[in-house]
């Protein structure tokens, strides 16, 4: 791959407020940049695989920031790093499911800028695409990774609908799990999606991952009281313990009462361009008690429909095992 | 030719720049300004090392070139330039970052420390760094100044970590010699659980 040592020209606006940022983005419209901590923006830049006639850096902006108590749940700026979602008392007693996701995040150094709004809103990695190949998702029209030859260990095995990238957001699935919603400022005003909306599969629209047209900005996270204190379990699966994507990710909430499970979301994270809920398994466990052998009857429910690519046929298997292990219970 | 630039993509091209020259131009007659607000000025005061520098900053430059290249503190190094590697580690307001994952201009109001700034006057070296020195921490050398900050950064924060927090907080700085237990060793000595 070229390398290139510096960024490319553009100009940087710093703007402290939304209606001012929403203004200049509206301006720029797709040839502007939203930018909050930066860490899946300047590889693209960089590498020039991706442009921008300008950045607009986000992160001077208040009302943004910030973790607070609500009358139903938790609100979390959009730009809230991933360290202080991992750190945060309120969080780590109520909602661990989503500090257990952060704290997984890449590195300590990226989680301490990358910002929750980010991590929801990066970009796929497959490599074709991010190598500035004009791909599906870059706009053209054939893919690389599916192919005989294409090296597609870490795609999808659900849902490809012309490219097969996954998402590679930790905290996404998480967010599904807990029922957040997302806020979205535009020029027409404020709307608020649920986290399963956010996310779009290349079905949907193939060159986003999420529903944020240019012009809207995502200022805010929130997480109802619903989940607080449930059972939770995070597990991510990858190559490295540290800085890499998950093969697939498993987050779960269980509300579950003398022993057995009342209900339950169970996403999993890296096995299709959104996160995935598992609903088949969370009826098949819904009144069961919460132990070794209803995470045995679930067999390979998660992965029944699943559609493998060349090389990643594995992810059927690690799929079901960690949703055996979300199951059984913390013995 | 290039690959990407196809029929479609052109024509879609001119409309859209003919509906942003149409926008544009509405806007700088409703604000009367030669741009939009919130747009950055080039001459920027940062904190680095504890002194406030005044320096030159393209819109888009990298804190990891202003440092190295502006402000000639080249003990950050730069290795991927990609925020993989962790060479170009330093510190602002006490937290670690890639400074080549960073706008100089995002870090105007932040206090940086970099590598340079972790001895005393007299020369004395930081803790992390005498630490270093007496695991024979660094093999080629090419990482530690990135490893220094990040467990200047770790002890700030929790001034006697486990050897396990201490993996943890060093796992963002990659090290091609293969020295990471050394590197350990070295943070665990500066937290003084090791003598």
């Amino acid at each position: 791959m070229s390398s290139h040592d510096v960024m490319p020209e553009m100009s940087l606006y710093q703007p402290v407020r939304v209606e001012d940022a929403i203004g200049i983005a509206n301006q720029f419209a797709d040839r502007g940049w939203l930018v909050g901590g930066g860490q899946d923006t300047y590889g693209w830049l960089k590498d020039r695989a991706k442009s921008a006639d300008a950045l607009i850096d986000l992160k001077g902006i208040e009302s943004m920031r910030g973790i607070t108590e609500t009358a139903d749940g938790i609100e979390i700026g959009a730009l809230v790093t991933l360290t202080e979602i991992a750190n945060n008392p309120l969080i780590k007693e109520r909602y661990a499911l989503l500090s257990q996701a952060a704290v997984k995040v890449a590195s300590p150094q990226i989680r301490n800028v990358g910002t929750i709004a980010g991590n929801v809103s990066q970009d796929v990695r497959c490599w074709y695409y991010r190598r500035g190949l004009n791909c599906y998702r870059a706009g053209g029209n054939l893919c690389y990774a599916d192919t005989p030859e294409g090296m597609n260990r870490e795609h999808a095995i659900f849902n490809a609908s012309r490219c097969v990238a996954v998402t590679p957001s930790d905290t996404g699935p998480a967010l599904v799990a807990l029922e957040a919603q997302m806020v979205i400022d535009s020029a027409s005003g404020q709307r608020v999606v649920s986290a399963e909306d956010f996310f779009v599969g290349p079905n949907v629209d193939i060159t986003h991952t999420t529903v944020l047209a240019p012009g809207d900005i995502l200022t805010a996270v929130r997480i109802p009281a619903k989940w607080a204190n449930a059972q939770f379990f995070f597990e991510k699966v990858a190559d490295r313990n540290a800085w890499d994507f998950a093969l697939v990710s498993l987050s779960a909430a269980m509300r579950v009462n003398n022993g057995v499970i009342e209900e339950s979301r169970i996403v999993a994270g890296a096995v299709q361009a959104t996160p995935r809920r598992l609903t088949s398994v969370e009826q098949a466990v819904r009144g069961k008690a919460r132990d070794e052998a209803t995470a045995n009857s679930v067999g390979n429910l998660a992965s029944r429909d699943a559609n493998p690519l060349n090389y990643n046929h594995f992810k059927m298997p690690l799929m079901d095992n960690l949703v055996k292990r979300a199951l059984r219970g913390q013995a | 030719m290039n690959p990407k630039l196809t029929r479609r993509r052109f024509i879609k091209g001119v409309i859209a720049s003919g509906v942003a020259a149409t926008s544009t131009s509405l806007w700088y007659s409703a604000t009367g300004a030669d741009r939009p607000a919130g747009a950055v000025e080039r001459l920027l005061s940062i904190n680095v090392n504890g002194q406030v520098r005044r320096v030159d900053v393209a819109p888009q430059e990298t804190l990891a070139h202003t440092l190295r290249y502006k402000l000639g503190l080249t003990g950050t190094k730069l290795g991927c330039n990609r925020g993989e590697c962790g060479a170009c580690t330093v510190v602002a307001d006490d937290v670690n970052i890639y400074a080549c994952s960073t706008l100089t201009h995002e870090v105007k109001d932040k206090a940086v420390v970099t590598v340079e700034g972790l001895r005393a006057a007299d020369g004395t070296l930081h803790p992390v760094q005498a630490a270093f020195v007496a695991e024979l921490s660094p093999a080629c050398g090419f990482c530690t100044a990135g490893q220094v900050m990040s467990a200047f950064a770790l002890l700030k924060n929790n001034p006697r970590p486990t050897r396990e927090e201490a993996r943890q907080a060093m796992s963002g700085n990659l090290c091609r010699c293969g020295a990471y237990d050394h590197y350990l060793n070295g943070v665990m000595r500066a937290s003084g659980q090791l003598s």
